[in-house]
């Protein structure tokens, strides 16, 4: 799905990854952990396209992102969703109609009760006609998970999902991941809340990656 | 082909994806305010444009076919002398017709300067030869020579001598009329630019969000490119309109001014204002295009 063969990133002048490689097989659930600033985002940033490796080669779906113009990019970004701690919508627009941008933009009908089924799943159907900023902290990620997912896309990324939320809404949201994953996509998601991992492993079984010491390891077994 | 397909297509609308970019901003008053006196002007520009077009036809082919021969001679010599020239006249090829002007024509030029009750019989004024061209009219070097020679009291004035820098003058003031539509769509063209970066610049986060749902550059410049076209044209077509009530509420040309042909259109000359607008939206449509895949670019 998703393949970090060597990747090194710069910014600013210092490296913040170097030779870092992984791999995201079909159907299977990773946290990436590490203290902040560690480049969690980037790391992510990297492996959906919005940044480009200083070196090395990231993969998405097989095909080298270097390669792709950024019309390519968007491309195989209908096949990724992701979810942003800071979630963004267009806030002129309903919820409803932000979570399925992802349709619109590639010119797909949207039909109305697949939408309703999503605002149900993630509990937004009261909350449908409303504007992102009149939203809560877990309203909006929830959101923001609809909208990841609309495309039914393979792999999902999710960036501190429950970094705003308090303890039940992380576990309805985490709930939500699981249930994607049991349905066969990949998953992905940078969190340093180490409960929420422990919480995951006892439901699915989770590969846990650290980024520290600007590479990714396989982190230990008191996680 | 493509693009004219693509502008139809833009004309024709996608809703849905036009909601994307948020409808409101100052950007939109100033593309719709800027289209709307920029096509204001374009309409006076173009009023003058086929005003001096007019001009230049009516002063070339009123004046250009015709030449006026001056007879002065004593007063005992007149008609003979004024006889001896239309000779010479109706053997010169490339003359239609000489006519000598009447007493009464006469008066009539002179009336403006010494009133209607000149006795021009009594005056020693000279005497005035209309010539009407045929083909391709006479050469003026020959027969200035044989005028020399058989009526030496004749001069003969092809009118070339004040038409000629009258026509150069309409020719000039054709083109900057010219020149001034063109600057007035280079100016649109900035202004909509100007506008269209503000508005790409304060909606930065919307391209953010597009982006990362998968929408492609040339998705996020349509809805920018519709949006400011369809203003630009909303704007020139009520500049217009204005434009074309200001010209059609000017005052009738003075018959008696002789060359004045007035400034406003005739005729299927009021069918060419409706290319402004049009003209417009073309201009918006490529000025917004480049500025928005520039910006895009600049911002991935």
């Amino acid at each position: 799905m998703i393949e970090l063969d060597s990747v090194a990133y710069s910014y600013g002048g210092g490296e913040l990854f170097s030779s870092v490689s992984l791999s995201l097989a079909p159907g299977s659930f990773h946290f990436l952990t590490g203290p902040s600033g560690a480049g969690k985002t980037t790391l992510l940033k990297l492996c959906y396209g919005e940044l480009t490796a200083t070196s090395g080669h990231v993969r998405l779906f097989g095909r080298d992102t270097r390669a792709l113009g950024r019309d390519g990019i968007a491309q195989l970004r209908r096949r990724v969703g992701v979810v942003h701690q800071d979630c963004q919508f267009l806030d002129h627009l309903p919820v409803a109609e932000n979570i399925a941008l992802p349709l619109t933009v590639s010119g797909r009908e949207t039909a109305p009760d697949d939408l309703d089924a999503l605002l149900g799943w993630v509990g937004l159907r009261r909350q449908a006609g409303q504007l992102p900023p009149e939203l809560s902290g877990g309203e909006r990620q929830r959101a923001a998970l609809a909208r990841a997912v609309i495309m039914s896309p393979d792999v999902i990324l999710a960036d501190e999902p429950t970094g705003n939320v308090d303890w039940d809404m992380s576990q309805r949201l985490l709930t939500l991941l699981i249930e994607l994953n049991r349905l066969g996509k990949t998953v992905l998601i940078a969190s340093h809340d180490l409960a929420l991992i422990r919480a995951a492993k006892s439901e699915v079984e989770v590969r846990v990656l650290r980024l520290k010491d600007r590479r990714v390891q396989a982190a230990g077994a008191h996680l | 082909m493509e693009r004219l397909r693509r502008m139809l297509g833009l004309m024709a609308g996608d809703p849905q994806a036009d909601r994307v970019v948020p409808p409101t901003g100052f950007t939109a008053r100033l593309t719709v305010l800027s289209a709307a006196a920029m096509a204001f002007l374009a309409v006076f520009a173009l009023a003058m444009s086929l005003a001096t077009g007019r001009l230049a036809d009516r002063w070339s082919q009123e004046l250009a076919r015709t030449s006026t021969l001056r007879i002065s001679a004593p007063a005992d010599q007149m008609q003979a002398q004024t006889r001896a020239a239309v000779e010479v006249l109706q053997t010169t090829p490339g003359v239609a017709e000489a006519r000598p002007l009447t007493a009464d024509e006469q008066r009539a030029l002179l009336d403006p300067w010494f009133g209607p009750d000149l006795p021009v019989e009594t005056l020693p004024i000279p005497k005035l030869v209309e010539i009407v061209e045929e083909g391709a009219g006479y050469d003026p070097a020959g027969l200035r020579a044989r005028l020399q020679a058989e009526v030496p009291g004749a001069v003969l004035d092809d009118h070339g001598r004040w038409r000629d820098p009258l026509l150069r003058a309409a020719g000039r003031l054709r083109l900057l009329a010219g020149v001034s539509m063109g600057l007035i769509a280079l100016t649109m063209a900035a202004m909509i630019t100007l506008a269209a970066n503000a508005a790409l610049a304060a909606n930065a986060q919307v391209i953010r969000v597009l982006r990362l749902v998968g929408a492609r550059d040339t998705y996020i410049a349509r809805a920018f490119v519709r949006r400011f076209t369809l203003r630009a044209l909303s704007g020139a077509a009520a500049g217009t309109l204005l434009g074309a009530l200001a010209v059609w509420a000017l005052p009738e040309a003075d018959v008696a001014g002789g060359f004045l042909t007035g400034l406003g259109f005739q005729g299927w000359h009021w069918l060419q204002p409706l290319l402004i607008p049009l003209l417009a939206a073309l201009v918006a449509f490529f000025a917004t295009r480049q500025a928005a895949l520039r910006s895009l670019k600049e911002q991935s």
